[in-house]
């Protein structure tokens, strides 16, 4: 469970998340928006690489705050970003050892985990294959592996679906949808497209200029007329 | 497989078969290629794997060269040990001069280290050492080179020829040094840094510290590269190390291939015995190099960032299918309509 409160993040006159409260309780919970809500600022607070202004974040009862930004992956915060990241000068299997090498996971463990870690995202081609030479589902996939390996808590995954095809992103949100069970961590994904946010997550909240405007189940909050409204960009106007 | 005959055949040639049919001025140079083959593997590692661009290298050379010589002076300590020693020390310069670089990126870097290299220039032609004079500095008012001892070669290794050997098997235990760091831990949080810094913070990667390490490394192989040349030149003299040469280095290892240890060894070609031939055999202005470097420069930035390494093997296959081609069409009957 992650506990979010009062959570705020100020740059230079903007106010990119204001005053926010939320609560993931586990599983796979979608985080929604329109462009500019504050969704990667707030990735970007988990991660350590911004410092709110105000507020504070509990993730199982520790204070992920406090912790140094390369600390929170041995911690078992894992992510992935907008634009695909995986390395591609690197063999699909180092890409996801070198992940579990800075998990604070054993050695001993390394090959069985990553081994199975490529298992469990599908991925076909051979793990010496070098990601440069990858379609962009398969590098995908590659991040999504770099994800779970290594007893992850919380996966944050930032549009891993963008510039996919329907049905890929369909086998794509199969593999999320599967993470939390596997690997017991909690999972935060962060989608435009509300097949997949409504297919994956169990809760989804939704954020608006930085502020909160819904969180709950994910049917109810879809139907949640403030969220239409803010999508359709009509909130004002009307 | 084919890695490792590759290599063992390519050591075999120079161990074995240069020093036959070579004369010594060619080894010596040979040996020079293997020493600064040594340097650009250590830029490769800051640039080619962690993509820091030091333009101070040479200036490290020097300040291990420096560093055996009046390390051999005061002690006289055997030859493995002061190569230890010697990349010891500059490792540990090389690291106090990356510390501040650390937050700077890109351009920056270069700018910092260049400025360092500018300041080893200036230092080293201050100081003078070794003019003869006695005491820790060994600077004496009135130049007097006729008591200065060179620095001494191992044992096994006096005449020129066994000294070559010697340094290829250095050369060679540096690169595996280097090779062994690629394919572990450090070589993927490098190639995390290098694709991402970001993204390699959020894997976990300490940034600094492999930053840092990247840097220890590059400097240790370059300090025992420049307690390697102590021994091959006997005294050094400040004007072998200019701060443009360190751009020099930077430019071959660039059109060598910054990604793989064999752009390393045709750096140190370029570096080493490209200027030999252009000069003692051809006769040529050694001026004319830098027109080809230039050239060679335009030509990784343009169409081929992986260097020679990588666009001869292309190049030699497009050739080979052309050859192909050309003959198919003789043998067709050579009336294509």
């Amino acid at each position: 469970m992650i506990e979010v409160e009062s959570l705020t993040v100020r740059f230079a006159g903007v106010t990119p998340i204001d005053a926010v409260n939320v609560v993931f309780p586990g599983g796979t919970c979608g985080l929604i928006g329109p462009n500019g809500a504050g969704k990667t600022t707030f990735f970007n607070v988990l991660s350590g690489f911004v410092r709110p202004a105000e507020g504070s974040i509990k993730a199982f009862g520790e204070n992920l705050l406090s912790m140094a930004d390369y600390k929170r992956a041995r911690w078992g915060l894992r992510r992935t970003f907008q634009t695909e990241m995986a390395i591609e000068k690197l063999s699909v299997y180092d890409n996801v050892a070198m992940i579990h090498e800075h998990s604070g996971a054993t050695r001993a463990s390394r090959r069985s985990d990553v081994l199975a870690a490529i298992d469990f995202v599908g991925l076909e081609t051979s793990p010496k294959a070098r990601v440069g030479g990858l379609g962009a589902r398969e590098r995908r996939l590659v991040e999504v592996a770099r994800a779970v390996v290594g007893s992850p808590r919380v996966v944050l995954l930032d549009e891993p679906a963008a510039r996919l095809p329907d049905e890929e992103t369909t086998q794509l949100g199969e593999v999320i949808h599967r993470i939390p069970d596997r690997f017991g961590a909690l999972v935060i994904l962060v989608d435009h497209d509300m097949s997949l946010v409504s297919a994956c997550c169990e809760t989804t909240a939704v954020l608006d200029f930085g502020k909160l405007i819904a969180s709950g189940p994910t049917a109810e909050v879809l139907r949640n007329e403030h969220v239409v409204r803010a999508y359709l960009g009509t909130e004002d106007t009307l | 497989m084919i890695r490792g005959a590759s290599i063992a055949v390519f050591l075999l040639i120079a161990l074995f078969a240069l020093p036959r049919l070579f004369g010594s001025d060619w080894i010596t140079t040979f040996t020079s290629v293997a020493i600064y083959a040594i340097v650009a593997a250590g830029l490769g590692i800051l640039y080619g794997r962690v993509g820091m661009i030091s333009l101070g290298q040479i200036a490290l050379l020097g300040i291990g060269t420096w560093t055996a010589t009046r390390l051999d002076y005061a002690t006289g300590m055997p030859f493995p040990l002061l190569l230890l020693a010697t990349g010891a020390i500059t490792c540990v310069i090389g690291v106090l001069i990356g510390l501040p670089a650390l937050r700077l990126s890109g351009l920056f870097l270069a700018l910092i280290t260049l400025m360092a290299a500018g300041a080893v220039t200036v230092v080293l032609t201050t100081i003078d050492f070794p003019n003869g004079g006695g005491g820790f500095t060994g600077h004496a008012a009135f130049v007097d080179l006729s008591g200065l001892k060179p620095v001494e070669r191992p044992g096994i290794a006096m005449a020129d020829t066994p000294y070559y050997r010697y340094v290829v098997v250095i050369a060679a235990l540096m690169f595996l040094l280097g090779l062994l760091h690629v394919a572990s831990k450090p070589g993927r949080a490098w190639a995390a840094i290098r694709e991402s810094e970001p993204a390699a913070l959020a894997a976990g990667v300490n940034i600094i510290r492999y930053k840092l390490w990247a840097f220890a490394l590059a400097s240790f192989m370059t300090g025992v590269a420049g307690c390697l040349l102590a021994a091959q030149i006997g005294t050094p003299k400040a004007f072998g190390f200019q701060t443009q040469d360190s751009i020099t280095l930077f430019a071959t290892a660039l059109i060598g291939g910054v990604f793989s240890l064999w752009g390393a060894v045709i750096a140190g070609v370029f570096y080493q015995l490209v200027p030999f031939l252009f000069q003692a055999q051809w006769g040529l202005d050694v001026n004319f190099l830098y027109i080809l470097f230039g050239i060679g420069i335009l030509q990784v930035l343009l169409t081929a960032p992986g260097g020679i390494v990588q666009q001869f093997p292309k190049d030699m296959a497009n050739l080979a299918r052309l050859i192909v081609g050309l003959f198919r069409k003789v043998t067709r009957g050579g009336s294509p309509q």
